[in-house]
């Protein structure tokens, strides 16, 4: 087993790398499926592993997509100027503007994304079970209208990006991929860390009883919106990518779309499994496939398959498929016999 | 000797039921400190005004001199003044190491030391304390699949494992083997005076209490009936009458 990891991630590192050239009719597909992977994985982080399911993560890909652009333009050009005329075409951007504004956006976008859940930790984690799904889907509603009626950004317009540097147009796909890619390696790295940590013991004790939690001195509330925030902080920076990836962005369907992706997330989370590492990953694979096979194939019915599949994984298959596999083989979990077998007696003296 | 916790004339009723009607009583630092009364006496509900879980109608509840009738249970709880709950409560899908690594007291943990892992001393900890109420055998074991009187015990061993300065536990030998009460009673002890910790513990079985304490108050209806050592206790005809009026 000890040997064999590091040739397992190491495998997967170079297929992760290959990917686009393996498929190269499918790059935009596969960095969408990153898109699903670093949503699912963040958006575990605290229905997962704090028991907090939030159905308004998707106001940190809003909002990093617009933070990302409006920083972006920011350097080069008045931003009321620039969304009032509607554009990428008329603004020109050097390479070097177009990629450290990219670059500065995207930071912009992690790290006003975690403040905004920070402040919204704040309102929001007073509530419990149910309120605070709704809580959250309400606030990302709320900030998709708000947002529509910005004229400073384009309103319901939306935003133009500049596109991509050069002529050829794989290149661009290429790029967006393996930006994808990196962010979510990166987090992946992170969170397998993460989960090993005290901090980590400790949302998930807020998860398994809160009110024993508090009882027991943890700092609830702080762990809450630490973990949020830095879950925000990787949403807000694959909104922003998502920006600069299609160019041309507008409020309520792409960038607070609520609905699409906003639900997704969950589904995928749930497909995959709760609470675990690999779950939310293997959600997001089979729901991205199924997804666009059934765009494919079912077309005028795709949504109702999709439908279909939501509710049955809600129904009948809560614990996903990681949560399955625990059941069938709890010893690739890492679960142990003790020396003595479980008697149902009290302790010995 | 120091009164580490000073109740002073608390009240605390549940709509028109008046479940404690100005109580006082001290906590001495150090002891062990019993707390008795029929069913429905107001125990509980005097630990959970102490612990900060609701507020209290009137009068002040004071910790190492300091009021805490005003705040909340969190930061009661890193005071250092810990309790357990009457129906037991753990993190019943998780095994008993787990649970107790989760119980570290994170009151002196920063947040760098928060995103660290768990070291091998903590693990010994965890496990020396789990072996100190008898439960080393299931450590590995999901806690949730433990009998009652086994999760009182782990309940017990994460609390120790906390470092609290002041315990209050409800009722800890309720649902525990009766031929193993003599030696929780014996760790009771101990976690008194190896650990220091001061224990303040409500209690129904009379021999227990009894045998540990060394001030008893006893409530009835809500009110203080009575006060002092274990053999004034048991000679106040007033408590005799509230438990023999009750059962
Ligand atoms: N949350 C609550 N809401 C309403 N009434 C309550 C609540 N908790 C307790 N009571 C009432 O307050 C009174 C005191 O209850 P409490 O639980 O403090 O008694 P107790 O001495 O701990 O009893 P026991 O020995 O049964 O544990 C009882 O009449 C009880 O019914
Ligand atoms: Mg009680």
């Amino acid at each position: 087993m000890t040997i064999l990891r590091p040739i397992f991630y190491l495998a997967l590192l170079a297929f992760i790398i290959a990917a686009p050239f393996i498929a190269p009719d499918f790059r935009t597909q596969l960095a969408t499926l990153w898109i699903f992977i670093i949503l699912s994985m963040t958006w575990d982080m605290t229905g997962g592993q704090m028991g907090y399911n939030s159905l308004g993560n998707i106001l940190f890909y809003g909002a990093g997509m617009y933070i990302a652009a409006v920083v972006g333009i920011s350097i080069a050009y008045n931003v009321g100027e620039y969304t009032n005329a509607a554009g990428g075409g008329i603004y020109k951007f050097t390479d070097t503007q177009y990629f450290l504004g990219m670059a500065l956006g995207l930071i912009a976008a992690g790290v006003l994304c975690a403040g905004i859940a920070w402040v919204l930790g704040y309102l929001l984690f007073g509530l419990r079970g149910p309120y605070f799904a709704i809580g959250t889907l309400g606030a990302a509603i709320a900030a998709g209208e708000l947002v529509s009626n910005w004229e400073w950004v384009g309103g319901g317009q939306g935003i133009a990006l500049p596109v991509f540097p050069g002529d050829d147009y794989e290149n661009a796909k290429l790029f967006f991929y393996y930006l994808f890619a990196v962010t979510g390696v990166v987090l992946f790295i992170f969170l397998r860390w993460f989960y090993t940590t005290r901090f980590a013991a400790a949302i998930n004790a807020i998860r398994d009883d809160e009110e024993k939690a508090e009882a027991m001195g943890l700092h609830t509330l702080r762990y809450k919106l630490i973990t949020w925030s830095i879950a925000a902080f990787f949403v807000g920076i694959a909104g922003g990518i998502s920006g600069y990836q299609l160019i041309h962005f507008e409020p309520l369907e792409t960038a607070f779309q609520t609905i699409n992706l906003g639900i997704f997330m969950v589904v995928c989370v749930l497909l995959g499994g709760k609470g675990t590492l690999w779950g939310p990953i293997i959600g997001a694979i089979l729901f991205h496939v199924v997804k666009e096979v059934t765009w494919n194939y079912l077309l005028g019915w795709q949504w109702v398959a999709l439908g279909a599949l939501i509710v049955i994984t809600v129904v009948y298959f809560q614990d996903g498929l990681m949560g399955w596999l625990a059941r069938v083989k709890p010893e690739w979990f890492g679960e142990r016999v003790t020396e003595k077998p479980a008697l149902a007696g009290e302790p010995a003296e | 000797m120091t009164k580490i916790i000073e109740v002073n004339g608390v009240s605390k009723s549940y709509g028109g039921v008046k479940a404690n009607t100005d109580i006082s009583i001290e906590v001495e630092k150090g002891g062990i400190t019993g707390l008795i009364g029929p069913n429905g006496s107001g125990k509980t509900t005097l630990f959970n005004s102490i612990v900060g879980y609701h507020p209290i109608d009137s009068g002040s509840i004071k910790f190492e001199g300091q009021e805490i009738s005003k705040k909340p249970v969190q930061d009661i709880a890193r005071l250092g003044l810990l309790r357990t709950f009457q129906q037991t409560r753990i993190y019943g899908d998780m095994n008993c190491v787990e649970n107790m690594l989760i119980s570290m007291p994170h009151r002196k943990m920063t947040i760098r030391e928060a995103f660290t892992t768990n070291t091998r001393a903590d693990h010994d900890r965890a496990e020396h304390l789990l072996d100190f109420v008898g439960l080393y055998e299931k450590r590995f074991l999901r806690s949730g699949s433990l009998s009652f009187g086994q999760q009182k015990l782990l309940e017990f061993a994460m609390a120790l494992m906390n470092e609290p300065t002041v315990l209050l536990l409800d009722e800890p030998t309720a649902g525990i083997n009766p031929t193993l009460i003599n030696g929780l009673i014996d760790r009771l002890k101990r976690a008194n005076s190896e650990f220091g910790i001061t224990l303040f513990i409500i209690e129904h079985n009379m021999r227990v209490i009894m045998n540990m304490a060394d001030r008893i108050y006893c409530l009835a209806h809500g009110e203080l009936l009575a006060a002092g050592s274990p053999t004034e206790i048991q000679g106040d005809q007033r408590v005799v009458d509230a438990y023999l009026g009750a059962h």
